[in-house]
């Protein structure tokens, strides 16, 4: 009697947020969720916002899709404009364009989201890209991350997707274009092109389908595909745990950062609306994508200095790339090479980038997970390769502005391309070899540095009237910065267990000789305590 | 998988992880027996805002102060979007309704971001915490206990034993997405092939040149040296699909000394006069041609730069391109007015496998 009085009362004296989680959780078991992850560790740095940019930017895209969304028409219907923008009005237009400038000029802050959404978009993809460099270029990819490198990947690819289907669809004169040229290109593909563009444009190109079509992937299908990449993207990020950079305490085995109730939520969370400020401020005070100063589209007018948003100018630039008469008939067909192979360049630069992890765990053979960031200069020959493929996709992505650069620099537009057709040869090559002479140069000092310390810039003089430079020796923590780091040595050529030395086992030899030929060992023990002694 | 062994709240040494645990085959990677080691965490370093309770109450104040900024933004945004209507139809109005409403707006997500941050970083505990990493891959009990279940399934079912079923059901599976593929063949239209729609234009014997986009036609006389006409043809702009027959049918229209024309034979009444009409649609990948240098009589491409040379049948000279524009026959009828020949005599745009 007593007791259930007793318990009663506590009952009536707990508080509203009690009951709650009790009803929740009675209802969810919301508290393992809570026990397993709410203190979980996050390590800090400020590289590893990158990624984080890249998904908050993504949910600002959601927000202000969706509210675009309830004023967008996906159609091809002819209109005549009657809003508030005089140099268009009467002209005939898409329903697509008619309702975009409405958003634009018609509706109270619809300028305001649409341009918040199309920075957040550029935005997007420029984060995704940052990150996807951190990641390369701190080996973060390296077992067991090489799968989430991959679905990271299918991202990049899915944001581009994203960013293209969205830039056509209010079917003005510059995004038009650049569906014509979408056409082009598809209609170059051996076999299959002709009837690709006629399924896609629902016939001849421009047709009356596409801006329907491309808003059906805008909003659904690619959506719902970047939204399930990103969770399992952060489901991996989960059961990996963090990588974190070397430093003292940290190792392999621990992962050492501010768990995530309090510090990393409050910290996340902060950002995320610093990032939808930041776009905020940006939509406010710059004009993104001024679809009324382009005009509706129409396959015969163009402008001078057409280019597309910056993510696809890669693309863009190796078409221009291409020398002049690389066409011909051959077997009743036309092989247009002048088109196709661009794109083969293309596909076959993305697969690279998707399976370098695989690759290089093959040439190293390493099986153990590996949870310490790189420095990028411990790794010389994948910081060089990086730098060449940075290179390759900056001389095509400089290509994209190869009219613009010829104006304002005042060149001639065939010098620009010349130019860059030889730089996107060579370049990639020269930058390898600055790259990796630089990285093992900083190798090199930073051995110095470990061993004998730094300059401290006080120059005494000795008894015997010598005059030397005191160096000041590291502490131990800077000091495990610089000496907590691996290499590998070349993989010796021998015969498998049936004696033979295959193609396979030569290649693999091949390319650990390239990749490790050239290394510094890191600092022993050994070596620090002589340092010591030195001193 | 995500296990916080110490719940995150203290930092134990780690000498003795300056040995490397890991499990696997370390391939080619140089295991230094004589390695730096690890010195441990280093000592902990109080923040200002703990030494100085002063330092802390003013961070306190800023946080706060943060906080209520954001929500005078955000009133700024609705008052701003009452108070600067778009409706008179004048743009300035809608220059000054986005900045104002986005000013709110942004001051608004700032001052929480900024806010939660500085809470974070100067106020909430400096503790660093540590978890303990496991391999990613399941442990052998588990690992044992899932194959133990899969031959379990396999006995149960037979699936590797009754071979035919097992068989049967992949040719199934295979082919039952099928038909979902062929009715895709619906997104083009049916009854048409798309290799003779791209093979002809609008233009054929007698159709007048007309000016983009008015639509009036076009007389010899009026085309003097060194002009340049966009044209399309007569009747475009009442068809029903004028975009798709615009995408074929637009045509560039020079006047050139005739003596600066180099012809071949068979093209030798093709132009009137010095007066040519060339394809507007790159042979590339078919943006307009739209640029036209009067003095060297070349046509540029914006798109990707590829430059026809007019006094050479519109010839290749530089970028992407292979092909010459096409060019439209053309002459004038009995009022004087341009029209064409025929249509063109190869399909005008990007090339395509069945071309030719």
């Amino acid at each position: 009697m007593t007791a259930t009085t007793a318990a009663e009362t506590t009952a009536k004296r707990r508080s509203l947020t009690a009951a709650a989680s009790e009803y929740i959780d009675e209802r969810t078991s919301v508290s393992v969720v809570v026990k397993e992850f709410g203190r979980k560790i996050f390590p800090d740095h400020w590289s590893f916002l990158l990624g984080e940019v890249a998904l908050y930017s993504f949910i600002v895209i959601l927000i202000t899709g969706t509210f675009l969304t309830f004023f967008f028409q996906a159609s091809q219907a002819d209109v005549i404009y009657h809003g508030s923008w005089v140099p268009l009005k009467g002209i005939q237009m898409s329903a697509a364009m008619n309702s975009t400038l409405n958003i634009s000029f018609d509706v109270r802050g619809g300028l305001l989201v649409r341009q918040i959404h199309h920075w957040a978009a550029l935005l997007f993809v420029a984060s995704i890209g940052l990150h996807m460099l951190r990641i390369f270029f701190t080996g973060a990819f390296r077992k067991p991350r090489e799968l989430n490198w991959v679905i990271g990947f299918t991202l990049f690819v899915l944001a581009m997707a994203e960013g293209f289907t969205g830039y056509s669809l209010p079917d003005d004169l510059l995004s038009g274009n650049g569906l014509r040229i979408i056409d082009g290109l598809i209609k170059g593909i051996p076999v299959v092109g002709t009837w690709i563009s006629f399924l896609l444009f629902g016939g001849e190109f421009p047709g009356t389908s596409i801006v329907g079509r491309l808003y059906t992937l805008h909003i659904l299908l690619l959506p719902a595909l970047v939204v399930a990449f990103i969770a399992l993207h952060l489901v991996f990020v989960v059961v990996h745990k963090h990588t974190q950079y070397a430093g003292p305490g940290r190792t392999q085995q621990n992962v050492v950062g501010y768990p995530v109730l309090p510090v990393y939520a409050a910290k996340a969370g902060g950002f995320f609306f610093i990032v939808f400020g930041v776009l905020a401020l940006m939509a406010s005070l710059f004009t993104i994508n001024p679809i009324w100063l382009y005009g509706p589209y129409d396959p015969s007018p163009v402008s001078a200095g057409t280019q597309p948003d910056w993510y696809i100018g890669f693309a863009d630039g190796m078409l221009r790339l291409m020398p002049s008469h690389w066409e011909f008939v051959w077997l009743d067909h036309t092989w247009s090479l002048n088109v196709f192979i661009p794109v083969v360049i293309l596909v076959l630069f993305l697969v690279v980038v998707a399976i370098y992890p695989f690759i290089e765990s093959w040439v190293t053979g390493d099986k153990r997970e590996h949870h310490i960031l790189d420095r990028p200069r411990n790794q010389a020959t994948r910081t060089a390769i990086g730098a060449a493929g940075v290179t390759f996709y900056a001389v095509m992505w400089a290509a994209a502005s190869s009219d613009l650069v010829a104006t304002h620099f005042k060149l001639t537009m065939e010098g620009v391309i010349g130019a860059l057709q030889v730089l996107l040869i060579l370049g990639p090559i020269i930058a390898y070899f600055i790259t990796k002479r630089i990285c093992i140069g900083l190798q090199k000092k930073d051995r110095s540095i470990a061993l004998h310390g730094y300059e401290s810039g006080r120059i005494v003089k000795l008894p015997g009237g010598e005059f030397i430079e005191v160096h000041q020796p590291l502490d131990e923590y800077e000091r495990w910065r610089l000496v907590s780091y691996e290499t590998y040595q070349p993989l010796m050529l021998r015969p498998d267990s049936r004696g033979r030395i295959t193609f396979g086992r030569r290649l693999r030899a091949g390319m650990s000789r390239w990749f490790f030929e050239d290394r510094l060992e890191p600092v022993t023990k050994g070596e620090l305590e002589a340092g010591h002694d030195h001193h | 998988m995500a296990q916080d062994d110490n719940g995150g709240t203290e930092i134990t040494p780690a000498a003795s992880s300056a040995v490397d645990r890991r499990p696997g085959d370390p391939g080619t990677a140089v295991i230094v027996q004589d390695a730096a080691e690890n010195p441990g965490f280093p000592p902990h370093r109080a923040r200002i805002t703990d030494k100085d309770p002063r330092k802390q109450r003013r961070a306190e104040r800023t946080v706060y102060t943060l906080f209520y900024v954001s929500i005078v933004g955000s009133i700024w945004a609705v008052a701003a979007y009452i108070a600067f209507p778009i409706e008179s139809g004048n743009i300035a109005d809608v220059r000054v309704s986005t900045l104002a409403i986005g000013i709110g707006m942004a001051l608004a997500l700032l001052a929480i971001g900024f806010g939660a941050v500085h809470w974070a970083k100067a106020l909430m505990a400096d503790k660093e915490g540590i978890d303990i990493r496991h391999p990613v891959r399941g442990s052998d009990e588990t690992r044992d206990r899932a194959v133990e279940i899969f031959k379990e399934a396999d006995t149960e079912s037979g699936f590797g034993r009754r071979t035919l079923i097992r068989n049967s059901l992949i040719g199934a599976l295979v082919a039952f997405p099928l038909p979902a593929i062929v009715l895709f063949r619906g997104l083009g239209p049916m009854n048409e092939d798309p290799v003779k729609l791209l093979s002809h234009t609008m233009w054929k014997r007698g159709t007048r040149l007309t000016r983009d986009p008015s639509g009036t036609p076009i007389k010899a006389s009026d085309v003097t040296i060194g002009s340049v006409f966009h044209v399309i043809p007569e009747g475009l702009n009442d068809k029903e699909d004028a975009l798709d027959q615009k995408a074929k049918a637009a045509v560039l229209l020079m006047r050139l000394d005739p003596k600066d024309l180099h012809p071949r034979p068979s093209r030798k009444d093709w132009a009137y006069d010095g007066i040519v009409a060339y394809s507007k649609i790159c042979t590339h990948v078919g943006c307009p041609v739209a640029l036209y240098e009067q003095q060297t009589h070349h046509l540029l491409c914006p798109c990707h730069q590829s430059q026809f040379d007019i006094t050479h049948e519109a010839r290749v000279i530089f970028g992407p391109a292979s092909r010459p524009l096409p060019q439209l026959p053309i002459t004038v009828d009995a009022d004087g007015y341009l029209v064409a020949q025929s249509d063109f005599h190869e399909p005008v745009g990007p090339s395509f496998w069945e071309r030719h």
